[in-house]
């Protein structure tokens, strides 16, 4: 059963002379429980399938479904419930003047949770902060815990699916073990699905089941994890990326 | 035996703050010949802030002292700040960590590059402007013109950094500083700039300084390597034996990467010693 199902998606920005085809046909299915990555250059197009699929980039054509579902141009309450996303620089994604309660508060109270206070509470150990965070405010927070935040942040909802966009392309590699072996538990342990976004093939092949190799707006080769570590990789450009990462 | 292009002696870079001074940096040496010096930590451990330093781009409160720090016999520490903006740029020139807050997002790239150029070299503005096409297809940039047109915030992050490489090599300067500069590029296009910067190093006798966090890219890419830890250098090696690495941080940051050919289960997460901060910085001078 499929979590997510993209066909023939498109999207494009800008008009005119400066029109960019940012994705042009993409075609692949997440499975239930699945992890699957996204891989290419920067620009190649992977963010923007992430945005395309949460409403973040308007001009877009194709068909997807979510959990057998069509997702239309305007996106239901319980889309959000079902769907979130972890941007790639926690410095960037958090607002500076909200307290680390705020953030997570807020996003409770938007999605209509009455105990907010011991879901809060709940999230912050789920992350691994714990309660001497709450009350923190982004500059006092290293950039493993930004992250921590932003993934609390992300499963304040309780969704099924979570979108990552280069999630520790930011954080230093002994900061980034922290946060893939935190993101590994948590899939277990709620049975989460996961759509990667990352340009580091080690991070993927270290997360994801199968993956899809894009470049310059195409899905060029979809692939599996045991393919990807046996270097059998048919597509010429997912072999240049392959060889480049060893 | 190479030349020395930049010798920096006992450098220390101080914080005063609320709960007392912040050093940030604590007593570094080293030297930089014609060749490729890699300094790799964590952020927090001091790197960037010895790119700054020798550049002189601390701004106070910050305090820089140094011993020396000698470009071509020259103590950059005693020049003033008028001639340091004739060092900046033109000698030593800086790529930055991040292209969103290097670039000026009110001007176009072109106008951004042109300029770059036109201050340290009289071209006309045609000349300048074929250069700096030039430059953007050097650094592997498709359809430079529109490029050219664009604003910062039309570029990926990929793009803005390797205009960001574009614009500091324009004015061919002896010593490139790189502060992360592949870090927002994926590993295809990181290969293109690191040969391209590598060229550069080569043919014109540059020195490099290459900052990153990322071990396996400063094994392949530098001749030697700095390691630094919470503003100390704890360990100095040749960039083809950091794989045999002794010190445990060395060791634990290489435990800590995914691996294509050796999967596991959970990554390996660092284990911190206080000793590692205590013990006195080990001399990077050739």
């Amino acid at each position: 059963m499929s979590m997510l199902d993209v066909n023939g998606l498109n999207v494009w920005f800008g008009k005119n002379r400066d029109r960019v085809d940012a994705v042009k046909g993409a075609t692949f299915d997440v499975g239930q429980g699945e992890s699957f990555g996204l891989v290419g250059e920067s620009g190649s197009g992977k963010s923007t399938i992430l945005r395309a699929i949460t409403g973040l980039a308007p001009n877009w054509s194709g068909a997807m479904t979510l959990d057998g579902k069509p997702i239309g141009k305007k996106r239901p309450k319980e889309f959000f419930k079902t769907v979130q996303m972890v941007f790639q620089d926690p410095y960037a994604s958090l607002h500076p003047r909200h307290s680390v309660d705020q953030v997570l508060g807020e996003t409770l109270h938007l999605h209509g949770f009455k105990d907010i206070d011991t879901r809060v509470v709940k999230l912050l150990d789920d992350v691994g902060l714990g309660q001497k965070f709450r009350f923190r405010y982004p500059h006092q927070l290293s950039g493993g815990q930004r992250q921590r935040v932003a993934i609390a942040r992300a499963l304040a909802p309780e969704p099924e699916l979570l979108l990552l966009d280069e999630p520790t392309s930011a954080l230093d590699v002994s900061v980034q073990a922290e946060i893939l072996n935190l993101l590994a538990d948590l899939r277990n342990d709620r049975g989460l699905t996961y759509l990667m976004v990352s340009h580091d093939l080690s991070v993927v092949g270290h997360m994801c089941d199968r993956l899809a190799v894009m470049k310059d707006g195409e899905i060029v080769e979809i692939l599996d994890v045991a393919a990807l570590r046996a270097m059998n990789a048919t597509h010429t450009y997912s072999k240049q990326l392959l060889e480049a990462s060893l | 035996m190479m030349s020395t292009l930049l010798d920096v002696q006992n450098l220390w870079v101080r914080f005063p703050t609320r709960n007392g001074v912040f050093d940030a940096v604590r007593g570094v040496s080293f030297t930089l010949g014609r060749e490729r010096l890699g300094i790799v930590g964590e952020s927090g451990s001091g790197k960037s802030m010895t790119g700054r330093a020798i550049l002189r781009l601390i701004r106070p409160p910050g305090i820089v002292e140094a011993d020396q720090i000698s470009l071509e016999g020259q103590d950059l520490m005693k020049l003033s700040e008028k001639d340091m903006r004739a060092v900046r740029g033109q000698r030593i020139s800086m790529v930055m960590q991040d292209p969103k807050f290097s670039l000026n997002p009110v001007m176009t790239i072109g106008d951004q590059i042109i300029e770059a150029y036109r201050l340290h070299n009289s071209a006309s503005k045609a000349d300048a402007y074929n250069k700096s096409l030039e430059m953007l297809e050097a650094v592997s940039i498709r359809d430079a013109e529109r490029v050219m047109r664009a604003y910062p915030h039309e570029m990926s992050g990929g793009m803005g950094q390797r205009i960001m490489i574009a614009m500091m090599l324009i004015p061919n300067p002896e010593i490139l500083i790189a502060d992360e500069p592949t870090s927002a590029l994926d590993v295809s296009v990181q290969r293109q700039v690191l040969d391209i910067m590598d060229k550069l190093v080569k043919e014109r006798g540059m020195g490099l300084i290459f900052i990153s966090h990322d071990l396996n890219l400063v094994a392949d890419f530098c001749d030697r390597v700095l390691i630094m830890y919470s503003g100390r250098i704890v360990e100095v090696c040749d960039a083809d034996k950091l794989h045999e690495a002794k010190h445990p941080y060395t060791r634990g940051l290489l435990n800590s990467l995914p691996r294509l050919d050796a999967p596991r289960d959970r990554l390996e997460v660092l284990e911190r010693d206080p000793e590692w901060s205590e013990a006195p910085s080990v001399s990077g001078s050739e």
